[in-house]
C-alpha cells in the first residue's frame, strides 16, 4: 500500500544557543564542536512547552495541506515523550486542534518519523480514504545532562509534521530494531514505592557510547539506503535528494563516502538545529517543501537511526504540486 | 604485515602518501580525533574482513595493530 504527503509543517523554539553560548556551561569551543559534529547552533525550549512546538508544526502542516483538523482520521506522534507521561502528547495535540480522531505517541527515538510513516502505511491498507497527521516532536534539551559536554552539545529541540492522504508517494520502506541499552539510554524515574530499597539512583539523563553509535549509524545509513533503493527498483543516481537523520555531519559524510554518493544529494540542516531526534527528518522535509525544492516526480530517500537501537528508511516519489 | 596495512589505510585516509608513521605514533600527533579513530577502525574492519571490539581506549598505532592482530588471530 502507499500514501501521499499532502502537507508539511515544522516549528522550532525561539531560543537559539550557539556553540559559543555553551562555553558558559562547560569547557568547550566552537571549533571543537563544529569540527566533530558540523553543529553551529541549536534551538532550545525555554519559553515554549513541547506541546507548543508540536501544535505549531501540526497547524503549519494542516494549513499546507489545506485541510481542517476535523478531517483528520488519526494522529501519530513519534516522540521520546511530551510534557507529561500521560496524557500522551498526541492526545494533547488532538485537544488543541479540536480534532476528534484516535491519537497516540510512538517511541522509536530518532527513527520515530519513519516508524510513524510505516504505521500510517498499514492504516492505509485498511482504509484508503484517510487523512493522517504524523507529527514528530522531541525536546532533547530536557533529556541530556547539561553537565556532560560530550553529549549536551549534540542536541536541539524541534517538531516536524506531515499530513498523509490517499496516494502513491511511498515506494519502499524498511524498519529494523536491535535491542541495546548500552549504546544509547535515557533511564526512567524509578518510583518511590516503600519497598524499594535506597539504591544509588542512576543519572536520569541521556547516556551514550559515542563510538559505538557512530559505527552503528554509518552502517545503518549504508545498509538501509541500499535496501530501500533496491526495493523501489531504482539506483542512487535516480534519487534527487537524501534526507538523513541529522545526528552528526561526520556520520553523514562517512556514509556518503562509503556509498559513493555525492554530498550534494544529502539535504542538511544540522548546522543550525543539531540533532532534534525524531523531528530532524520532517524538519528538513518541511524546509525543502517551503523553499520550493521539491517538485512532482522527484525521488527522495529518508534514512534514520537512533536509540533502541532502531533504524528506518524509505523512498518517496514526491507528488505535491507546489507549496 | 598488519602494521604496513594500517599505515597504508592511514595514508589514504589522510590523503598524505608520505605520512610518517611508527608504532609509537599517537593519534594526537597524527592530528586524528576520536571520530577519525572510529572511522579508521571501520576501514580496517573492512580491509582485514574482521570485527574489531573498541572496548579499550586507542591512543597509539601500536594499540590499533594489537587489536587487529587479536581480532584476526
Amino acid at each position: 500500500m502507499s500514501f501521499s504527503i499532502i502537507g508539511t509543517g515544522s516549528a522550532l523554539p525561539k531560543t537559539i544557543q550557539t556553540n559559543d553560548d555553551l562555553t558558559e556551561y562547560f569547557e568547550t569551543s566552537n571549533e571543537w564542536i563544529v569540527s566533530r559534529t558540523g553543529i553551529e547552533a541549536r534551538h532550545i525550549c525555554i519559553e515554549e512547552s513541547i506541546l507548543d512546538i508540536a501544535l505549531e508544526a501540526s497547524l503549519n502542516a494542516l494549513d499546507n495541506a489545506h485541510i481542517n483538523p476535523k478531517e483528520l482520521d488519526l494522529i501519530i506522534c513519534p516522540t521520546l515523550g511530551g510534557d507529561t507521561v500521560t496524557p500522551s502528547l498526541a492526545c494533547l495535540i488532538q485537544e488543541k486542534l479540536e480534532a476528534t480522531c484516535p491519537s497516540f505517541d510512538l517511541n522509536a527515538a530518532c527513527s520515530g518519523f519513519i516508524y510513524g510513516l510505516d504505521l500510517a502505511d498499514a492504516y492505509f491498507c485498511r482504509n484508503r480514504e484517510m487523512k493522517i497527521l504524523v507529527v514528530a516532536v522531541d525536546a532533547m534539551s530536557k533529556l541530556v545532562d547539561w553537565k556532560d559536554r560530550s553529549t549536551a552539545v549534540l542536541f536541539g529541540d524541534g517538531a516536524g509534521a506531515a499530513i498523509l492522504s490517499n496516494g502513491d508517494d511511498l515506494k519502499a520502506i524498511r524498519l529494523t530494531s536491535v535491542g541495546n541499552q548500552h549504546a544509547l539510554c535515557i533511564p526512567w524515574a524509578k518510583g518511590n514505592h516503600p519497598l524499594l530499597k535506597d539504591q544509588e539512583t542512576p543519572s536520569p539523563y541521556l547516556l551514550m557510547d559515542g563510538d559505538e553509535v557512530y559505527r552503528f549509524a554509518v552502517a545503518a545509513i549504508c545498509n538501509d539506503l541500499k535496501t530501500v533503493v533496491k526495493q523501489a527498483g531504482i539506483t542512487f543516481e535516480d534519487l534527487d535528494f537524501i534526507i538523513p537523520h541529522q545526528a552528526n555531519l561526520r556520520i553523514i559524510k562517512s556514509a556518503a563516502k562509503r556509498l559513493k554518493i555525492p554530498m550534494e544529494k544529502f539535504a542538511l540542516q544540522i548546522n543550525s538545529c543539531g540533532n532534534t531526534s525524531a523531528a530532524s527528518i520532517p524538519l528538513v522535509l518541511d524546509e525543502m517543501n517551503r523553499q520550493g525544492k521539491l517538485k512532482p516526480g522527484m525521488r527522495i530517500a529518508l534514512s534514520a537511526f537512533g536509540g533502541g537501537l532502531t533504524t528506518g528508511a524509505c523512498v518517496l516519489e514526491w507528488s505535491k504540486k507546489s507549496f | 604485515m598488519v602494521f604496513e596495512k594500517v599505515v597504508e589505510i592511514l595514508r589514504n585516509y589522510k590523503e598524505e602518501p608520505e605520512l610518517e608513521v611508527s608504532m609509537d605514533s599517537t593519534f594526537e600527533e597524527l592530528e586524528l580525533d576520536s571520530l577519525d579513530t572510529v572511522e579508521l577502525v571501520m576501514e580496517m574492519e573492512e580491509s582485514f574482513d574482521t570485527s574489531i571490539e573498541m572496548d579499550t581506549e586507542l591512543k597509539t598505532i601500536a594499540d590499533v595493530v594489537g587489536l587487529i592482530e587479536k581480532a584476526i588471530a
